[in-house]
């Protein structure tokens, strides 16, 4: 008797198997996105479960991938950059355009040419901000942010904290030098190479998201360098003295894209989710994560956040800021390894 | 078939389990690491050799050469450091410390073990900064006159390091300490020694096991930590694990990575292999 309860309830559980599986979406993400108040909207409409897993690096995310069988993921966050890479390896489906809310973004944030390929749409832009200068205004002179030069001048020398990711502030160095991001290759690094050595020699230290939001906060370091709202905004209620701005040289702009892998076994449901996130809803819960904020890509976000969210985010700036951004550098496989190689210099230096 | 044959088998049969979960989880993996770290990155894609390109560049780029001293010189320091305040602290807990109280003492000295090891990292960051406990306390009493720079230095990753292996070190010579008879120090003082020659005769040789295998644990743990000069260290100077981390989080450089960990894996064979002779763990 026990025998046979337990074979029906084996088989009850096999014949359910298959439908919770349908109830579940597995998200490859940033840490953004795993805020509950982002996917619960999407989990109650859609009567699903959203599993995520977070990842740092576009090189983590793919090797998550690979090193997973096909379909255990349906969507990923990738760095807009890097969408070309993820193509390339046949990991992306292509998404019906005419589905996405493009037409309602802020024009520059589309990245048509970083998530298409062959004028296919692979992903789309769903997040974005700045790698700029982070500082404490209550310690530093703001009209002194204004201008890359103050970081070399050295009248904030041991009071600066560099963000380690050697791309934006490659960029950011080479911006201050006039150099555009575009144009970064190996040449143009022979050029920022002792700007870049004597950032460090200002710095107190090159650190992680978390250590540098710690400095900035403690009062260790009073500017950060590749800092912007993504770092200071979820602080600012505790210490509204931190602030950022783009200085008169400019800034990098970052964004981030939503995918749906080629693999998947639930794509609609993937496309739904995809939706969802670049809707006006989604992107106003997305812009405000817990983890870090940044600007929607979607400008109907808009009308869902309040004036308070709206003044951290700059919103009422973004023309001016994304008119003087460049985008990151989106440099070819040498020109990474040699900045890489740059960067791990530095530190040592 | 002799009974020696077949405690030869049962023997064998015993063994075999650990033997095969040995290659499964280390002998394999090993290999596999060692065979990737003999390719090399083509654009972005992986190349397999055999290529001794990347040791090559190990042993001739400044920047990652750099990458092991900076390593055993911390290692060493730490190591060092730990077995001179663990061996007093253990020898005071096992001859000093009234037995009723020394289980607390045991527990009060294992305590930080309980705290999340991230955590206690970010708390010695807070704690080190300009306007910490430290240095609000030094210029508060007027022995400094200005603050020190701590945080995001070698000296700060070296106290993070120390902290936690203390505790891992006074365990290991606590429990050899307490293995010792009280007859070799009693002998010994019959004999006409005197405190101090006992315990620098007498009583330290015989704790020497304790006191490498603890020493040669906190050089293993110690060389591969990423965590603590990450978070205290400034990104100052890189360690072998920073620079092998480096390697991994945008440009995905499997092959560079893999022989930065084979030379940290031969350092930790080289420290094994020097310190072997003492390696006994069932005296600890």
């Amino acid at each position: 008797m026990r025998l046979t309860t337990s074979c029906a309830a084996a088989a009850l559980l096999a014949a359910l198997g298959p439908a919770a599986e349908a109830e579940e979406l597995n998200a490859l993400i940033w840490c953004d996105h795993a805020d509950p108040a982002l996917l619960e909207p999407f989990e109650k409409a859609h009567g699903v479960k959203v599993n995520t897993k977070e990842f740092e690096g576009t090189a983590a995310g793919l090797t998550i991938l690979e090193q997973s069988r096909p379909g255990d993921w349906d969507v990923m966050v990738i760095d807009a950059v890097d969408v070309h890479r993820a193509v390339e390896r046949g990991l992306l489906a292509p998404l019906p355009a005419a589905e996405m809310a493009t037409a309602d973004y802020f024009p520059q944030v589309v990245m048509a040419a970083n998530n298409s390929v062959d004028g296919v749409t692979y992903a789309v832009t769903e997040k974005f901000g700045y790698n700029t200068i982070a500082f404490n205004k209550a310690a530093v002179d703001p009209e002194d942010m204004k201008s890359l030069k103050t970081l070399f001048s050295g009248k904030y020398d041991g009071r600066i904290a560099v963000y380690d990711y050697y791309l934006p502030v490659e960029g950011l160095v080479g911006v201050a030098q006039g150099i555009a991001t575009k144009d970064l290759d190996a040449a143009a690094l022979a050029k920022i190479k002792a700007p870049l050595f004597a950032l460090k020699s200002a710095s107190k230290q090159v650190s992680d998201v978390v250590a540098s939001q710690t400095a900035l906060a403690t009062g260790e370091v009073d500017v950060l360098v590749g800092g912007g709202e993504w770092l200071t905004a979820v602080l600012h209620a505790e210490n509204p003295d931190l602030d950022w701005t783009i200085p008169e040289e400019g800034g990098l702009l970052w964004a981030q894209s939503i995918a749906v892998l080629k693999d998947s076994k639930k794509p609609e449901l993937a496309l739904e989710f995809v939706k969802y996130i670049t809707s006006p809803e989604g992107q106003a819960r997305l812009a405000t994560s817990s983890c870090y904020w940044g600007m929607p890509a979607n400008r109907k976000a808009g009308a869902q956040l309040d004036a308070d969210q709206k003044a951290v985010l700059r919103w009422d700036e973004q023309d001016d800021y994304l008119a003087r951004a460049q985008l990151y550098p989106v440099p070819d496989a040498a020109t990474d390894a040699a900045m890489q190689d740059l960067w791990t210099e530095m530190l040592q230096n | 078939m002799g009974i020696e044959a077949i405690e030869k088998r049962q023997g064998a049969a015993l063994v075999l389990p650990a033997l095969l979960w040995t290659v499964a989880f280390f002998v394999l993996p090993f290999a596999a690491m060692v065979w990737i770290s003999l390719g090399h990155l083509d654009g972005r894609e992986m190349v397999p050799g055999p290529d001794l390109g990347n040791y090559l560049r190990i042993f001739t780029e400044p920047a990652l050469t750099r990458g092991i001293w900076v390593s055993l010189q911390i290692t060493l320091i730490v190591t060092v450091i730990s077995v001179a305040l663990a061996w007093p602290l253990a020898w005071i807990i096992a001859t000093r410390v009234p037995v009723r109280w020394r289980r607390l003492a045991l527990l009060l000295a294992v305590l930080p073990f309980w705290t999340s090891y991230v955590v206690r990292s970010y708390s010695w960051a807070l704690v080190l900064g300009q306007k910490g406990v430290v240095m609000t306390a030094l210029l508060g009493l007027g022995i400094l006159d200005a603050p020190v720079q701590i945080m995001a230095t070698r000296a700060a990753t070296v106290i993070g390091f120390v902290h936690f292996f203390v505790m891992l070190l006074t365990l290991t010579i606590y429990s050899n300490l307490v293995q010792l008879s009280p007859n070799y120090a009693r002998a010994a003082e019959d004999l006409g020694a005197s405190r101090f020659q006992v315990i620098r005769l007498v009583i330290l040789p015989l704790t020497l096991p304790g006191v490498m295998t603890g020493a040669f644990l906190t050089f293993v743990l110690c060389i591969g930590d990423y965590i603590t000069p990450q978070i205290l260290g400034g990104n100052n100077e890189l360690t072998l694990p920073q620079l092998i981390m480096l390697q991994l989080g945008r440009r995905g450089d499997y092959p560079m990575a893999s022989a930065l960990s084979v030379v940290l894996m031969a350092l930790v064979t080289l420290a094994y292999a020097a310190c072997a002779r003492w390696l006994k763990m069932e005296r600890v």
